[in-house]
């Protein structure tokens, strides 16, 4: 029993760290504790002060990807002062809008444009178990229809709340998320199509690491305009979509509890916690069940055994 | 059918029925009844009618949902994209379903001979509880007819989920085959039992690891949106030991509810090492569960004080975390120690019954209410509720079905 026992135990021990080399093998690839994000890495600039909200990036973005076209006229200004999250978000029907906020240090209210923000280490990729999102050098966090089981989880990792789901068809549910204009546009080194309808040069489209330097720049030169920071140079380990604004982020929508972090640092924990109870568990419970059993077997046998004997030790 | 009346506990009480042997499949299946018997049974249980009238109006939802998408049954929020179908059946009914592997290990792993007449019953409650965890899951996944794409097509083995899928796919298999015997006794496949008995200890000890591993993993999940839940539901370094340490005191918890309504609905199926036997294993749970408990308990007030959130506490998602804490652990706590101390079996039971919608009730809060908590609350859709009933309506046809045929509650007598 001891010897096939311990073989049993060796095997499974085998099979567990096999298991578990599996599992952390590709895991290494994306994770590697300096990344940076990719050099080529293109972003978008949003410049608060000057975006009107005339929502022709809204209108350039449906005709582009075939989307219905936003159904409140662009005069509707109406429909933009609903500055609550939850109320005109991306949806299946637009993977971009436009809401607009009151602040009391500014006299006119504020337009801000939310789109996916194309994060250098995307929650909703990590998120996923079947792969269906990549991080192109580009900089686009792109979407694989084919194999998306519908989980929804990159719904819920999404700091941003950024992906939509098709709820509405039961045959072609999917999620509907910008994509960087990346088939059309970015593949071909060419600006999303909100970025080329902007009248006002709201939106900078080029390389992140640029936009940053431009971001700065546009702080310094003009002091007092904006407030020093750019909202998504670390939000969520960084993002390729930045923001300036002349009032405080918070003030103007953004959400100030997203952290710094990738979202994958959250449940590195637990990943790393994996092979350790598929390689320790065997050995440890397999030892219970050892000690459990020798006992047994010597209750037992002295109560066979030493029947005669009990009466006069107890 | 009406379990309790006289002719079916004769008919199936006779030793015929239950002795294997020569006996006909059809006898197997009616319980030593004629079919027009066994029918009128089913037709004069007033239970049946009602489960008819949530299927009548369940199963045409259903047809909604594959037909014109999840839009048709529930709100299809963008904001909410885990509802009651998952938030109850997979994050609720998968806690629950730890019995198997407890009771296994009770049993296999430390020799608790004592808690062998139960064994089953739990192994029988992890199975299912499983398998319509899967079955929530095919009507709430937007692609069901993908569900195996993580094992054959596409990998995202750095993911959460890939654990969770993987971890719960083996696991099934192993619960099926960790039942077998007690199939192959009724099925009359002997050979089976004697394979399955021989690798009993490395199924358990497969059984420990995946639930370990998946039912932290449901908590890990949560990880992911560490700034939409409420600070109080979410803590990234122990969430996974939330859901496994309360996984724990749920499945025992869950068997005691489960022993306690097949005593008093089908008594008659019960053999007398069951229920001579009951109190004690009862109580023997509940000193189980209360470890649990407890434990769990305070690892809740440690993640709490790891993350400074005393002040949150008072505050109106405060008090209700206060509440779903006293009502769903605190009270049991009490109700188990007082009745493991007291012998007062019928308190243990309560105390179970709380402790079970108490895990429920968190998982909730977790899944749906305190997520995205800074945005409008969600009200779900009352046909995603009756979808919910009505595949609880099938959990429990099934669950009858096995345990008036398969010795779960009664020796097979050869």
């Amino acid at each position: 029993m001891g010897a096939k026992f311990s073989r049993r135990t060796l095997l499974k021990g085998v099979l567990a760290t096999a298991a578990s080399a599996i599992s952390m093998r590709p895991f290494k690839k994306t994770m590697a504790h300096d990344f940076q994000g990719y050099q080529s890495n293109r972003g978008v600039l949003v410049d608060l002060s000057r975006c009107i909200g005339c929502r022709s990036c809204e209108a350039a973005c449906s005709r582009e990807h075939g989307l219905a076209p936003p159904d409140e006229p662009p005069e509707n200004f109406q429909l933009l002062e609903q500055p609550t999250q939850g109320v005109r978000r991306p949806d299946q029907n637009a993977f971009t809008v436009v809401n607009s906020y009151e602040s009391a240090l500014s006299d006119h209210p504020l337009f801000k444009k939310i789109q996916c923000n194309h994060c250098l280490e995307p929650a909703c990729l990590t998120a996923c178990f079947v792969n269906a999102y990549t991080k192109t050098p580009e900089g686009a966090v792109i979407y694989d229809a084919d194999v998306c089981v519908g989980c929804r989880t990159c719904m819920v990792a999404c700091p941003f709340s950024i992906p939509a789901f098709r709820y509405d068809s039961a045959f072609e549910a999917r999620i509907m998320k910008c994509n960087f204009c990346f088939d059309s546009r970015l593949s071909k080194h060419r600006p999303p199509a909100c970025v080329e309808a902007c009248p006002m040069e709201a939106l900078t489209f080029g390389y992140r690491n640029e936009l940053l330097r431009v971001a700065r720049k546009r702080i310094r030169d003009a002091p007092g305009k904006y407030q020093n920071a750019i909202y998504g140079e670390f939000e969520a380990g960084g993002t390729s979509w930045l923001y300036i604004s002349p009032v405080p982020f918070e003030q103007a929508g953004f959400d100030l509890q997203v952290p710094r972090q990738p979202i994958l640092n959250y449940v590195k924990d637990f990943l790393a916690v994996v092979p350790m109870v598929l390689t320790i568990w065997p050995g440890l419970f397999a030892g219970l069940y050892l000690l459990a059993r020798t006992r047994k077997i010597t209750d037992d046998s002295s109560n066979h055994e030493d029947m005669s004997d009990e009466t006069i030790e107890r | 059918m009406k379990p309790l009346s006289g002719n079916l506990t004769d008919a199936v009480g006779r030793a015929p029925v239950i002795s294997g042997g020569e006996q006909r499949l059809l006898d197997k299946l009616f319980l030593g009844l004629s079919g027009r018997d066994y029918l009128t049974r089913v037709w004069t249980n007033p239970l049946n009618w009602v489960i008819c009238l949530i299927l009548v109006i369940g199963i045409p939802l259903l047809c909604q949902r594959y037909l014109y998408g999840l839009q048709a049954i529930t709100h299809g929020s963008q904001d909410y994209p885990w509802g009651v179908l998952l938030g109850f059946g997979l994050f609720g009914m998968v806690p629950l379903s730890a019995s198997g592997f407890l009771l296994s290990t009770t049993v296999e792993i430390f020799q608790r001979d004592d808690f062998r007449p139960i064994e089953r019953l739990a192994l029988l409650n992890g199975l299912l509880g499983y398998f319509f965890a899967v079955v929530f899951l095919l009507v709430d996944l937007g692609m069901p007819w993908r569900l195996t794409y993580p094992m054959v097509v596409s990998f995202g083995p750095a993911a959460v989920l890939f654990l969770v899928a993987w971890h719960v796919a083996t696991y099934l298999s192993v619960q099926v085959a960790e039942i077998l015997p007690a199939v192959s006794e009724w099925a009359g496949w002997p050979g089976v039992k004697r394979f399955i008995l021989r690798i009993t200890l490395g199924l358990t000890i497969a059984g420990i690891i995946l639930s370990t591993l998946h039912q932290g993993a449901l908590g890990a999940l949560f990880c992911y949106a560490p700034a939409k839940i409420h600070p109080l539901w979410i803590s990234p370094e122990f969430q996974w030991l939330h859901f496994f340490v309360s996984s724990i005191f749920a499945g025992l918890s869950m068997v005691i509810i489960i022993s306690w309504l097949v005593t008093k609905t089908m008594s008659w199926r019960c053999d007398h090492r069951f229920l001579s036997s009951l109190d004690n294993i009862t109580l023997g749970l509940a000193k189980g569960g209360a470890t649990a408990l407890i434990t769990y308990l305070v690892i809740k007030v440690v993640a709490v004080a790891h993350e400074q959130e005393w002040l949150l506490l008072i505050s109106g998602w405060g008090f209700y975390y206060l509440l779903e804490i006293a009502l769903g652990t605190l009270v049991p706590l009490v109700a188990f120690a007082y009745g493991v101390r007291h012998r007062r079996v019928a308190l243990v039971r309560w105390g179970a019954l709380l402790a079970v919608a108490g895990i429920i009730w968190n998982r909730l809060n977790t899944v749906m209410i305190c997520y995205n908590y800074r945005l409008h609350q969600e009200v779900p859709h009352w046909k995603e509720l009756w979808v919910v009933v009505t595949l609880l309506c099938f959990y429990f046809i099934v669950y009858r079905f096995i345990l008036y045929r398969i010795p779960v509650l009664f020796r097979w007598r050869e």
